[in-house]
């Protein structure tokens, strides 16, 4: 296990799931590849299938559609894995809390290691928010 | 040989991530069933339990890429129902966030567009410049994104003076940008190849879907809601709609680039006719009746409606985002095209970046089904893209 | 076509059809028609006019009945014309228009599952935005639930 944990802090990828958001965030993380942010020199890449990821990055308020899929998604994910939420719908709904189709938060139904607030979080705060948690597990590890 | 292939895309539309199941034949599409409804957060509902005030707050997150289109329709409803005229300045600075979303808006579609025909660098140097756009709206609104801005009868902020010259610096920037995107999507042999032709929308069709902004604009529908019903500031400044008559793909790519240079000329048009005066008429209530706001987002039409009983939250607010009616045409504009272009059919609605998260190959002979990616019919189209370069022998 | 003209035809044709007709300000106009006259008006609008069909939006009106107001535009003219019908609860039901205006299968869908109403003859009604295993009944935008 702490080998694991240990590679896992090198170079994680990251698999990206929408549970319903107004794509604000979704483009912030997909900003953070491109040139003026640039993660990938870190190593992180975007990967395009679950089984391949290291993290998860949720973004959206987890609406009544999307649980299937992301408890699906999380399923797929090889363990350890972590999983990131990602502005404040992924938090606790922000504007749309009280509504019908959204009965659970995000970390209600899936395990949530770090929380990055923001509505939608700067490239900088998302890139300090995942640092933050590599720190993390590289001391646990 | 009859296979179904769905795809199920995260849109910014009504903002949903779709889902739609291609049937093939082969190597054709020979329909096209959509399925909505993954984004669908209540919003209308929600509206009822907020004030006027945060609706338009509320509205601002339905789509995080024209999260200016929804407020700037809200307050036109707003506007409307009240009987309300904005303060000349206040329309000047609403027109300057509206057009910075549009080249910002249009400059991601390019870069995503570019990503599924497999080039690469079109994506990040597209993405490098909507950086610059971003950098504007940080100055003038401190948001990169959901600026809060708009409010009934004026904007929350006003530009600064000193910072009109950095503003003016920052668009001379942006230009010699948009001439090399011109020349990258005009000019290029494999852009052409790939794009003439594929997924035509005649204007009979658009009109019978009823479509709105680029994506009716290159089928010959001429209609934009800045000419047709003006508001802001658009009524007082000098400039151009574009219409094309393909309707395929590459007039939708057209019709983007050359609404940017549109954009860049009504922003520098607002800095140099804006005067000084006050930006907030500060109403403190609507009165009962119906209103009914439009704004052109970068996607199309905008369209609230909202019914007020004089009190201080909304009756019913109706949203209607232009993806909403634009997806639907995808039924027609993608039958009898190829597998590999289906990706670049769908995208260039506009929908919303993140579109195929998965996609299942149905084969309507057989009834077998097979789960495919996303991310592989993207491949698809970009190895459609190499085959056309090894022919053109580049 | 100016908007005169068009005023002028829809007058001739339909006067008689016409209820209310009220015009906020120059450029919104409200007209309030029968339920069963709403195809053929429809008709008129979109296939005599030339008219384009925006949306359609429902209402659960505190006085008991269900609204649907159809919104209409004409290109490049800056009036919207808006058609509002009222149907009476517990079972409202229109005839759908999905046959004449293609645009309009969407929105039929989802006033159906949001607000309860019947499109009659629809072609293709399922669930739009709510998910399949949505419970039978509920309406989410009518204003006891």
């Amino acid at each position: 296990m702490g080998i694991k944990l240990k590679a896992l802090t090198r170079s994680p990828w990251v698999y990206h799931l929408s549970t319903g958001s107004c794509n604000n965030c979704d483009i912030e993380i997909l900003d953070c590849l491109t040139p003026r942010y640039d993660l990938e020199r870190f190593g992180v890449v975007l990967v395009g299938s679950p089984r391949h990821a290291d993290a998860l990055l949720v973004t959206g308020n987890m609406t009544k559609k999307c649980i299937p899929r992301a408890k699906e998604v999380y399923e797929q994910m090889p363990k350890p894995g972590v999983v990131i939420a990602i502005g404040s719908c992924a938090l606790g709904h922000g504007v749309f809390k009280g509504s019908y189709v959204i009965p659970y938060d995000v970390d209600e139904v899936l395990p949530v290691d770090i929380y990055i607030p923001g509505c939608p979080p700067k490239p900088e705060g998302i890139i300090a928010g995942v640092a933050k948690l590599l720190t993390m597990l590289r001391q646990k590890a | 040989m009859s296979e179904i292939i769905p795809i199920g895309p995260y849109h910014p539309l009504q903002e949903e991530p779709e889902f739609f199941r291609l049937h093939v034949e082969g190597e054709t599409v020979t329909r096209l069933d959509i399925e909505i409804g993954y984004n669908h957060r209540g919003i209308e509902k929600l509206a009822e339990s907020k004030s006027w005030d945060q609706v338009v707050f509320l509205v601002e997150r339905i789509c995080g890429i024209c999260s200016t289109s929804h407020p700037a329709a809200s307050i036109n409803a707003m506007e409307d129902l009240g009987g309300i005229e904005a303060p000349e300045r206040a329309q000047y600075i609403r027109t300057v966030i509206c057009e910075l979303e549009r080249i910002h808006s249009h400059l991601l579609w390019l870069g995503l567009a570019g990503h599924f025909i497999g080039y690469n660098t079109v994506w990040m140097w597209a993405w490098k410049y909507r950086e610059i756009v971003c950098d504007i709206c940080e100055k003038v609104t401190g948001n990169r994104q959901s600026y809060a801005m708009f409010k009934a009868g004026g904007v929350r902020r006003d530009i600064l003076d000193e910072d009109i010259p950095w503003i003016r610096k920052s668009l001379d920037k942006l230009k010699p940008a948009l001439d090399m995107f011109k020349g990258a999507v005009i000019d290029d042999p494999v852009i052409h190849a790939r794009t003439k032709g594929v997924g035509v929308l005649t204007t009979r069709q658009a009109k019978d879907f009823c479509v709105v902004g680029p994506t009716a604009r290159p089928s010959g529908v001429a209609i934009d809601v800045r000419k047709d019903d003006p508001y802001f500031a658009y009524g007082w400044l000098d400039w151009d709609i574009v219409v094309l008559q393909e309707g395929d793909v590459f007039a939708k790519a057209v019709c983007r680039v050359l609404e940017m240079y549109e954009s860049v000329k009504i922003l520098e048009q607002c800095l140099d006719k804006m005067k000084p005066g006050i930006v907030d008429l500060k109403i403190k209530e609507l009165p009962a009746g119906e209103g009914i706001g439009r704004a052109e987002a970068p996607r199309g039409e905008v369209y609230h409606y909202c019914l007020s009983d004089g009190s201080n939250y909304p009756a019913r607010y109706k949203v209607r985002a232009p993806s909403y009616v634009n997806i639907f045409s995808n039924e027609v504009a993608c039958v009898g095209q190829e597998v590999a272009d289906a990706a670049l059919v769908l995208a260039a609605v506009d929908p919303c970046y993140c579109c195929t998260e998965r996609v299942i190959m149905v084969d309507d002979a057989t009834g077998n089904e097979k789960t495919i990616k996303g991310s592989d019919l993207v491949k698809l189209s970009q190895d459609k893209t190499k085959r056309i370069q090894k022919s053109l022998g580049l | 076509m100016t908007w005169k003209n068009i005023e002028k035809m829809i007058h001739e044709s339909w006067d008689k059809k016409i209820q209310k007709w009220y015009a906020h300000n120059a450029n919104r106009i409200y007209v309030d028609i029968d339920p069963k006259d709403l195809v053929a008006f429809s008709r008129f609008l979109f296939e005599d006019l030339q008219a384009r069909f925006i949306i359609a939006s429902g209402v659960d009106t505190p006085r008991g009945v269900i609204e649907i107001v159809y919104h209409f535009d004409f290109y490049q003219l800056p009036v919207v014309f808006s058609l509002r019908i009222c149907l009476k609860k517990p079972k409202p039901e229109v005839e759908s228009l999905a046959g004449i205006i293609k645009g309009t299968e969407w929105i039929e869908r989802e006033i159906n599952e949001l607000l309860g109403v019947t499109f009659n003859n629809h072609p293709d009604m399922r669930h739009l935005i709510l998910p399949d295993d949505w419970p039978e009944g509920n309406y989410p935008l009518r204003r006891d639930q």
